[in-house]
């Protein structure tokens, strides 16, 4: 690699990365979860296929929230315990790339795999096969932002040892435009509608969070390690 | 450092705070009080019933202006928390943080007077509708703001980690009203600023906004000193006062 900034970033993503496929049971929680959550409404409010179909787009994104959130507490926690994290600030390596990095390791195992479990929920809610590649765009463009907003909140919270509880309730109402423009986008599918407003809307939410949370990441871990 | 700066930080400390608010309380108490009995009694007593809704519309005097309030309160935080972040003042902290509890409780109390409004104007007490869902979720924001403040042990280190939060919300609250205006509405527009009221309705309305105003930045004083002495009462100042003078 060229510059020595794209070799630490290669190189921590590689790290979290083959430390996130070691741990098979982490690797796979989220995803369990996501199928779990998921099974749980077919099983509380009926099996009607056109009950299904209409809460289908809500069900998939409120479980891709809750599987994504509650997986974050392996973004930092680990390496806040292990010394890791101070070998990053300390590193000469400016922080908000190298917390891209983990970020972008941390989507890979988790929201990547919930993007690509998606369509099994999908075929689980009766959804028409024309519909699966809309809930996949919306969780590739969507899962993303979560990560992002949910590791500020872990970085928010590094050192605490409490996250769990009030980690979710402090990252969720911040979720909530995702949210909304994802499934209404899956819902504008379903309904004929054309979906480039809402695509658009996912995308300027990406754009706003990959240029803006490395930095607020970055920032907030230098306060809790301060 | 400048001279700005420099005058700042000697007027800043929190001795000097401390007791420049609490000669300022009383400038805002009164005339706060003053005018938010003079604008209730006007809202409430004199001012026509509406010729639509009844009297019942009488609860925007208090529904409005602190509907307005719970904003409000969010921008003055945000102003303190970038200045507590970026020059690391300590009373701007402590600010942000006092502004909390406050837009809390003014944006709860949207949500209850709207929601008891809502009953006889639209037959539910609660709807989702775009303002009411995004009042709802600056509410949950302003209590993840009080929530991480109190989780972080160290009081330095939990003010700025709030006050970071603190500006992550103001990014985000506009995109969320936005998100949530175009999901659904169901909630009147805006009226106040079209020239539609009748000015013995808007009065009492704007008395009770600068009322409130007056309110907050009482509580907000008071507030600021109950945690300055609270988080410096080992320094010496706080001794010293503590033995000569009675708390004011």
């Amino acid at each position: 690699m060229s510059s020595p900034l794209i070799a630490a970033m290669t190189a921590l993503f590689n790290r979290d990365m083959r430390l996130g496929i070691r741990n098979r049971g982490e690797l796979a929680s989220p995803l369990l979860f996501l199928v779990l959550i998921a099974s749980l409404f077919p099983l509380s409010i009926g099996r009607d296929p056109a009950l299904l179909q209409q809460i289908a787009p809500g069900v998939i994104w409120v479980s891709a929230l809750l599987a994504s959130t509650l997986s974050l507490g392996q973004v930092f926690s680990r390496d806040y315990d292990d010394g890791t994290l101070e070998q990053l600030l300390l590193s000469p390596q400016p922080l908000a790339a190298l917390v891209l990095a983990k970020v972008a390791a941390h989507w890979v195992t988790t929201g990547l795999l919930i993007t690509l479990a998606s369509p099994l929920l999908a075929l689980g809610y009766q959804l028409p096969a024309d519909i699966i590649p809309v809930v996949m765009i919306s969780l590739l463009m969507g899962t993303p932002v979560l990560s992002f907003i949910g590791a500020i909140g872990v970085a928010l919270t590094v050192g605490l040892g409490r996250g769990g509880m009030f980690l979710t309730l402090m990252v969720l109402p911040l979720t909530v435009p995702v949210l909304i423009f994802a499934s209404s986008m899956i819902a504008a599918a379903m309904g004929g509608q054309p979906i480039e407003g809402h695509l658009l809307m996912l995308a300027a939410i990406l754009v706003l969070s990959l240029t803006l949370a490395p930095f607020v990441i970055a920032t907030a871990l230098k306060i809790g390690m301060s | 450092m400048n001279r700005l700066m420099r005058w700042i930080h000697i007027k800043g400390s929190p001795e000097n705070y401390y007791r420049l608010a609490g000669r300022l309380i009383p400038w805002f108490a009164i005339p706060g009080l003053l005018l938010l009995v003079t604008g209730i009694v006007y809202g409430l007593v004199f001012a026509p019933p509406d010729y639509q809704q009844g009297d019942a519309y009488r609860i925007i005097f208090i529904h409005v202006p602190s509907a307005w309030m719970s904003l409000f309160i969010y921008l003055g935080m945000s102003v303190a928390a970038a200045i507590a972040l970026i020059w690391r003042i300590k009373v701007a902290e402590l600010t942000a943080m006092a502004c909390a509890p406050i837009g809390a409780v003014f944006t709860a109390l949207t949500l209850l007077t709207g929601s008891l409004w809502g009953k006889p104007m639209w037959g539910t007490y609660w709807e989702w509708d775009a303002r009411m869902t995004s009042e709802l979720i600056l509410l949950f924001i302003y209590l993840a703001i009080m929530g991480l403040y109190q989780a972080i042990e160290d009081r330095r280190k939990a003010a700025r980690a709030a006050s970071l939060l603190v500006l992550v919300g103001l990014v985000n609250i506009p995109i969320i009203h936005y998100s949530v205006q175009w999901w659904s509405t169901l909630h009147q527009g805006v009226t106040v600023l079209d020239r539609k009221m009748d000015p013995s309705m808007l009065w009492p309305l704007l008395i009770v906004a600068v009322a409130t105003k007056l309110i907050f930045a009482t509580n907000l004083l008071q507030r600021t000193r109950l945690l300055l002495i609270s988080t410096e009462s080992r320094k010496r100042w706080v001794r010293e006062m503590a033995k000569t003078e009675t708390p004011s």
